[in-house]
């Protein structure tokens, strides 16, 4: 029999289950939880500055390792705080569990000191949560929320515990085991049958791969079909890294802020091989332009895609990894050169342009220059803005994980707790940051974890003295109506991240600029660049939210024309 | 796998008469919550609800009324993923559990 209060049974089970840090902030209701952990010998507690940022570090290292990750937070404002994280992790598919502290279940309902309803507030952005109602719950509810966290489409748990739950002793006689995850497979042999037919019939495919790729680990088996029956492919900013930006089939991102010709192209397509992607209207623009001709296979592990934005003619719902393996041995070797042909006229007629991609100081060269500086171990963390789109469109990304950027909800301030997880997740890495001056700034706080922590996280901060992307709508949209996209106050960067303890180095002071990012890319540790980047440097093309996707405003060839 | 309709966006599974939705669900404070939530934030049309544990009490039947024209599929995909949902069951038809309530839901 073994005897210990909740709190305890909360620390060791998640011991059991492979946890090896938490990132959170303690707070009067979850104290019995922290006592446990401060004797924790495997558990290495990462002190976060805001319960955010715990929540966005335990992303960072799930996003990297595809792993459940785990973050603590106290009740009321703790609790309050991580929502947005968590809100995060729902609408990419990311297994975070968050464990919150809640006032003791006598209190509960009465507005007591720091109560609030986290379980209700949790409900819409969570993929489950509990409220823990007795410390003998606990031995079924948190290997219950590592099977919700990772199984089918991974997301996020919250698990509320009161804290008379986590001081209540029990004695019990067995460990629960890590229950199996259930494995998803609605298809038939006949429907992948159908599915090459219908691959093998068309004349005009694309492969479409979204962030699925990543969660069923299939990105060996999209790029062996794609490479057998050559199929184009294209990628959705999660899918980025699925398969590599250099590969002759690739066409990099769609929509919004594609290059012009995987727009194009995709117009011209009449199948649509769709894997782990789920028409977002970033990626898609209006919806019923999309594709306007073609045929679509969608296959997801989640039925509820299917058919939700865009009719299937077949559905092959289970894990795109196995699904797309099944496939390879039915689909024809095919040498498509016709349809190769046209994707290498359109690309020459619409190359994607990046203007000043050879100066360093510019966005598009700063990203190309990094790039030639890392490595390809080397992971990739953004925020939110111009500086993302720029990332998405012009960094090499030569493998799925490698990218970590808040993609759904497109939150400000992911980008540096985020790098930092990744980063705790894997030491032996460097982990890129490209933030934004009003990004950095949601989340800046984080700084003192990064050196406190030692992280090995280089920031860029693209320091366009304004909300970029905001003010490049009122630009294209609102007749230039520059309206509080603009800062008036300029923050000293470099000093801040000096007076937080981190090296910091000014691009726009500095005679060599490639000595300057080299030098910033070799520091042991954390540190921050600040690079000055023009107001009116643009993210093009742009599709106009709300139109089809032919709809792009600039990046035009004017060489060609 | 039956070739679907070739029209998209998806339009609403059937345009006539209301239906009914039994759902079969883990007994606790939380779970109306749960269904409710759904129905309301993915704008899907709830008309009448009915809730009863049933058994020993670890289950409860929920009884649901949805207008005829809603996106049927989805709501019961979506109902599906709820980790709270045992098992959901689509009555095609007008079902007699509302018809025998109708006297308790009389006047303005
Ligand atoms: C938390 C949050 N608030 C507001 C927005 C809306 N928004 C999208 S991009 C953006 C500007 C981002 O500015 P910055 O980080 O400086 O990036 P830039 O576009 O200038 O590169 C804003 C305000 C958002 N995405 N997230
Ligand atoms: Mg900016």
């Amino acid at each position: 029999m073994d005897k210990m209060n909740g709190a305890q049974l909360t620390i060791k089970l998640l011991e059991r289950f492979g946890v090896d840090i938490i990132a959170g902030i303690p707070g009067g209701s979850n104290l019995p939880l922290y006592d446990a952990l401060s004797h924790s010998t495997t558990i290495r507690h990462v002190l976060a500055r805001h319960e955010q940022g715990a929540g966005f570090i335990a992303q960072g290292m799930a996003r990297s390792s595809g792993r459940p990750a785990v973050c603590f937070a106290t009740s009321g404002p703790g609790a309050t705080n991580v929502m947005t994280a968590l809100a995060d992790a729902k609408l990419d598919s990311i297994p975070i569990i968050c464990i919150t502290g809640q006032v003791p279940q006598s209190l509960i309902g009465t507005d007591a000191f720091q109560e609030i309803d986290t379980y209700g507030m949790s409900i819409p952005i969570t993929k489950h949560n509990f409220l823990v109602r007795s410390a003998r719950e606990l031995l079924e509810v948190i290997p219950a929320a590592f099977r919700i966290a990772g199984e089918g489409r991974p997301g996020p748990v919250l698990i509320d515990i009161p804290k008379d739950v986590q001081l209540e002793m029990i004695e019990f006689a067995d460990w629960p085991a890590m229950p199996q995850r259930e494995c998803v497979k609605h298809y038939r042999k006949q429907d992948i049958l159908q599915a090459a037919a219908m691959i093998n019939a068309a004349e005009r495919p694309i492969l479409y791969l979204g962030g699925g790729i990543r969660h069923g680990n299939a990105h060996d088996a999209a790029i062996r079909l794609a490479e057998k029956n050559n199929l184009p492919t294209t990628m959705t900013l999660l899918g980025l890294g699925s398969m590599p930006t250099n590969h002759p089939l690739a066409l990099g991102m769609l929509g919004m802020h594609a290059a012009r010709y995987t727009n194009l192209i995709l117009e011209e397509c009449d199948l649509l091989l769709v894997a782990g992607a789920r028409f977002d209207d970033r990626a898609t623009g209006k919806i019923a332009e999309f594709c306007p001709g073609a045929k679509v296979i969608h296959i997801d592990i989640d039925p509820g895609e299917i058919n939700k934005l865009r009719t299937a003619h077949l559905q092959l719902v289970g894990d795109a990894g196995s699904v797309l393996a099944e496939l390879l041995p039915q689909v024809e070797s095919k040498n498509r050169q016709d349809w190769l042909n046209r994707m290498a006229f359109l690309k020459k007629e619409n190359p994607f342009i990046m203007p000043g991609a050879d100066d360093p100081c510019m966005p598009y060269g700063l990203i190309r220059q990094i790039a030639a500086l890392a490595d390809h171990e080397t992971l990739i963390a953004t925020d939110v803005g111009k500086h993302q789109m720029w990332v998405a469109q012009a960094y090499p990304f030569c493998r799925p994980r490698q990218l970590l950027t808040s993609g759904g909800l497109g939150t400000m301030g992911f980008g540096l707790p985020a790098a930092i997880g990744a980063s705790l997740a894997h030491p032996q890495k460097t982990v890129v940051c490209f933030s934004g001056d009003g990004s950095i700034l949601m989340n800046i706080q984080e700084l003192a974890t990064a050196v406190e922590q030692r992280a090995n996280v280089k920031i860029f901060v693209l320091d366009n003295t304004s909300l970029g992307l905001v003010r490049q709508q009122q630009n294209l949209f609102f007749g230039k109506q520059y309206f509080a996209s603009e800062y008036q106050h300029h923050v000293d960067f470099v000093t801040i991240a000096r007076g937080f303890g981190m090296q910091a180095f000014a691009l726009g002071a500095s005679d060599d600029p490639v000595a300057t990012l080299t030098k910033a890319m070799q520091t042991q540790g954390p540190c921050l660049v600040h690079v000055p980047i023009g107001r009116n440097e643009e993210v093009y093309p742009m599709v106009p939210p709300g139109a089809a996707n032919k709809e792009m405003i600039g990046g035009e060839n004017h060489a060609s024309a | 796998m039956q070739a679907l309709k070739e029209s998209y966006p998806c339009p609403p599974s059937d345009a006539s008469g209301q239906k009914v939705l039994e759902l079969t669900v883990n007994n606790h404070p939380g779970v109306m919550s749960h269904i409710c939530g759904l129905f309301s934030r993915r704008a899907f049309n709830m008309e009448g609800i009915l809730c009863m544990p049933i058994g020993d009490g670890k289950l409860s039947r929920i009884w649901i009324q949805i207008a005829g024209n809603s996106h049927l599929d989805q709501i019961v995909k979506q109902l599906e993923k709820l980790e709270d949902v045992r098992s959901a069951v689509l009555h095609p038809a007008e079902h007699e559990v509302f018809a025998k309530l109708e006297e308790y839901f009389q006047g303005s």
